[in-house]
């Protein structure tokens, strides 16, 4: 995909006059700007942080020199630490697939120029829109025991309550649900996109030949826009990764840990409890098992082509 | 244009209303909290049931409107998204057709180094962020909230597509008028760019207001809130609150401002999302 966007290399030298392809060293100050703004505020903190996660350094106590390893080892026999790893990992099992079926699914059906269906996808889309302090509000208010909406259902149709706040088996569930409603709005988007790409006379072709709805699909419409499926599951795997308000605005982590994610635990180390060089070991974790989580994906999509 | 046997109407039928059913179940919680944001506390207090029965009030917004914290926080939002978006309009522009347009010496490198940016989420660097901040007494600043998200790859990708798709040929004529390469930017390029310059202009506005990490960690004072972070700061005590109605009141207030730029701006937003400026 990135071979598409990598401009040409330079045809022309600038020997040639001024042609419009002509290599100069003032057009750089077109893209210096932004340039030093990257390194500034993306590349020398990536490396900072490495450091820091070598250092015994805490935001109060300032800084007590190299520790080597400490920091990582210190993480590993943390419980807490291992419960967020458990915690995020299961979260992005949960969600997911949500997000690739259901999305698929909604733009499967909702891929036309119907006014109906038009208004649908906004339904579907607006409430990404929002942020996410809108959206734990509300959902906090919806998960209410005995006045939320969740209860009124529940009670109606005569089921057990079920409290997501608090309960220690729906407590990640009731976080990956809220996240669901939130974003569904992007997978949508990004497989309605890669439809649009198929062409028209494949689908008449199919409807002469009478094929089934369900053979249009597996045969036609899946194949498709398999590359777009493997970019949005390793989108929504890399987006999931990163929980973090949705978890702290519901749960708050709790009940015992059940609900805290990584992401939180890197707030809660090195925001609250100031540690900097423990905060930015766990965040090099993250980062690692992002990174890890991508190239086998990548990897996974790959030999799935070649076949 | 679609060939229609009976069995697939009903088909499409079903699924339609699995749709429209999927559909209710997703607005369900906004109806809900809208509804009964006009509903007096005292009432909530006994039963959240009867959304359109009376008595109904305005207390709750009238509420919201006498605390005055919020609308400082609506301010500093307004201030961050604004100038967040103003700079990443400029900064992507130059940045997109320098890569698109012009040639010069170590291009590929440096654009590798977008790429590379691409690939680093938030939360690996904001310890050293914050670090870096703290060190040269920043926070809590517009300086700070705005900056670190100015490095936003994907602006510059998209500005870099948009401008490799204009024909090169307006530009030619003009430099054998010997017009100097800024200049062409300013005055032929940027001109023919407006719809992508929405496009990205919109997204990186609703992205600034809507942020939360870095301002939760950089604006530790109140009165630097952004709207995010001061209402998630009023979620904290959840249990002990002014009232149900109150807080139903807040999430309309602070989310029915995006929702009527979405409404206006719904062709541009989703495009964004899928990556390709409107033209």
């Amino acid at each position: 995909m990135s071979g598409a966007i990598l401009p040409a290399p330079s045809q022309r030298t600038a020997t040639t006059g001024s042609g419009i392809g002509m290599s100069a060293w003032a057009n750089m100050f077109f893209v210096l700007p932004y340039i030093i703004v990257v390194v500034a505020l993306v590349i020398a903190p990536l490396f900072l942080g490495i450091w820091l996660s070598f250092q015994d350094y805490d935001m109060l106590g300032g800084w007590a020199g190299g520790v080597a390893f400490e920091n990582y080892t210190n993480l590993f026999s943390d419980r807490i630490f291992l419960g967020t790893i458990r915690n995020t990992l299961l979260f992005v099992v949960m969600t997911t697939p949500a997000f690739v079926v259901v999305g698929l699914f909604l733009a499967i059906t909702l891929n036309s120029h119907l006014r109906r269906h038009a208004v649908l996808r906004s339904v579907f889309f607006a409430s990404s829109v929002l942020s996410v302090t809108v959206v734990t509000l509300v959902w906090r208010l919806v998960y209410l025991p005995n006045q939320g909406l969740l209860a009124s259902v529940t009670n109606l149709l005569g089921l057990p309550g079920i409290d997501p706040v608090t309960s220690e088996t729906w407590a990640l569930p009731g976080v990956a649900v809220v996240t669901v409603w939130w974003i569904i709005g992007l997978p949508m988007t990004l497989f309605l996109a890669a439809l649009q790409q198929i062409p028209k006379e494949i689908y008449e072709a199919a409807a002469l030949d009478r094929a089934s709805r369900w053979a249009t699909l597996t045969s036609i419409t899946l194949p498709s826009i398999r590359r777009t499926i493997v970019v949005v599951t390793l989108l929504e795997v890399i987006l999931q990764f990163q929980l973090f308000g949705q978890a702290l605005l519901i749960t708050g982590g709790g009940p015992d840990n059940r609900s805290r994610p990584m992401v939180q635990f890197i707030y809660e180390t090195g925001f609250r409890d100031l540690q900097v060089g423990f905060a930015a070991a766990a965040s090099q974790v993250l980062f690692a098992l992002m990174l890890v989580a991508a190239i086998v994906q990548f990897w996974v999509g790959r030999s799935r082509d070649e076949r | 244009m679609k060939i229609r046997t009976p069995s697939t109407a009903t088909g499409d039928r079903l699924i339609l209303l699995a749709v429209v059913l999927l559909a209710a179940i997703w607005i369900a919680p906004i109806v809900w909290v809208v509804g009964l944001s006009f509903k007096p506390n005292e009432v909530l207090m006994r039963t959240t049931g009867g959304l359109v029965s009376p008595p109904f009030t305005l207390k709750n917004y009238t509420d919201i409107l006498n605390s005055s914290a919020v609308f400082g926080w609506m301010l500093n939002s307004a201030i961050v998204a604004i100038g967040q978006m103003t700079l990443t309009l400029i900064l992507a522009s130059l940045t997109g057709y320098g890569f698109a347009r012009t040639n010069f010496p170590g291009k590929r490198p440096l654009f590798l180094l977008t790429l590379v940016a691409l690939a680093v989420p938030e939360q690996a660097i904001i310890v050293p962020l914050h670090t870096m901040f703290a060190t040269l007494d920043l926070h809590n600043t517009y300086i700070a909230l705005i900056t670190p998200r100015l490095a936003f790859p994907f602006g510059v990708l998209l500005m870099t597509q948009y401008f490799r798709a204009i024909s090169p040929e307006i530009e030619e004529a003009a430099l054998l008028d010997n017009a100097s390469r800024l200049r062409i930017f300013i005055f032929i390029v940027l001109p023919l760019s407006v719809p992508a310059q929405a496009t990205l202009g919109i997204y990186t506005f609703l992205h600034a207001w809507n942020d939360y990490f870095w301002p939760l960690v950089s604006a530790t004072r109140p009165e630097m809130y952004t709207l995010t972070v001061g209402l998630a700061s009023m979620q904290t005590n959840f249990a002990q609150t002014e009232g149900l109605g109150f807080l139903m009141a807040q999430a309309v207030f602070a989310g029915l401002p995006v929702l009527v730029l979405y409404l206006f701006f719904q062709r541009h937003i989703v495009a964004a999302v899928a990556g390709a400026p409107t033209r």
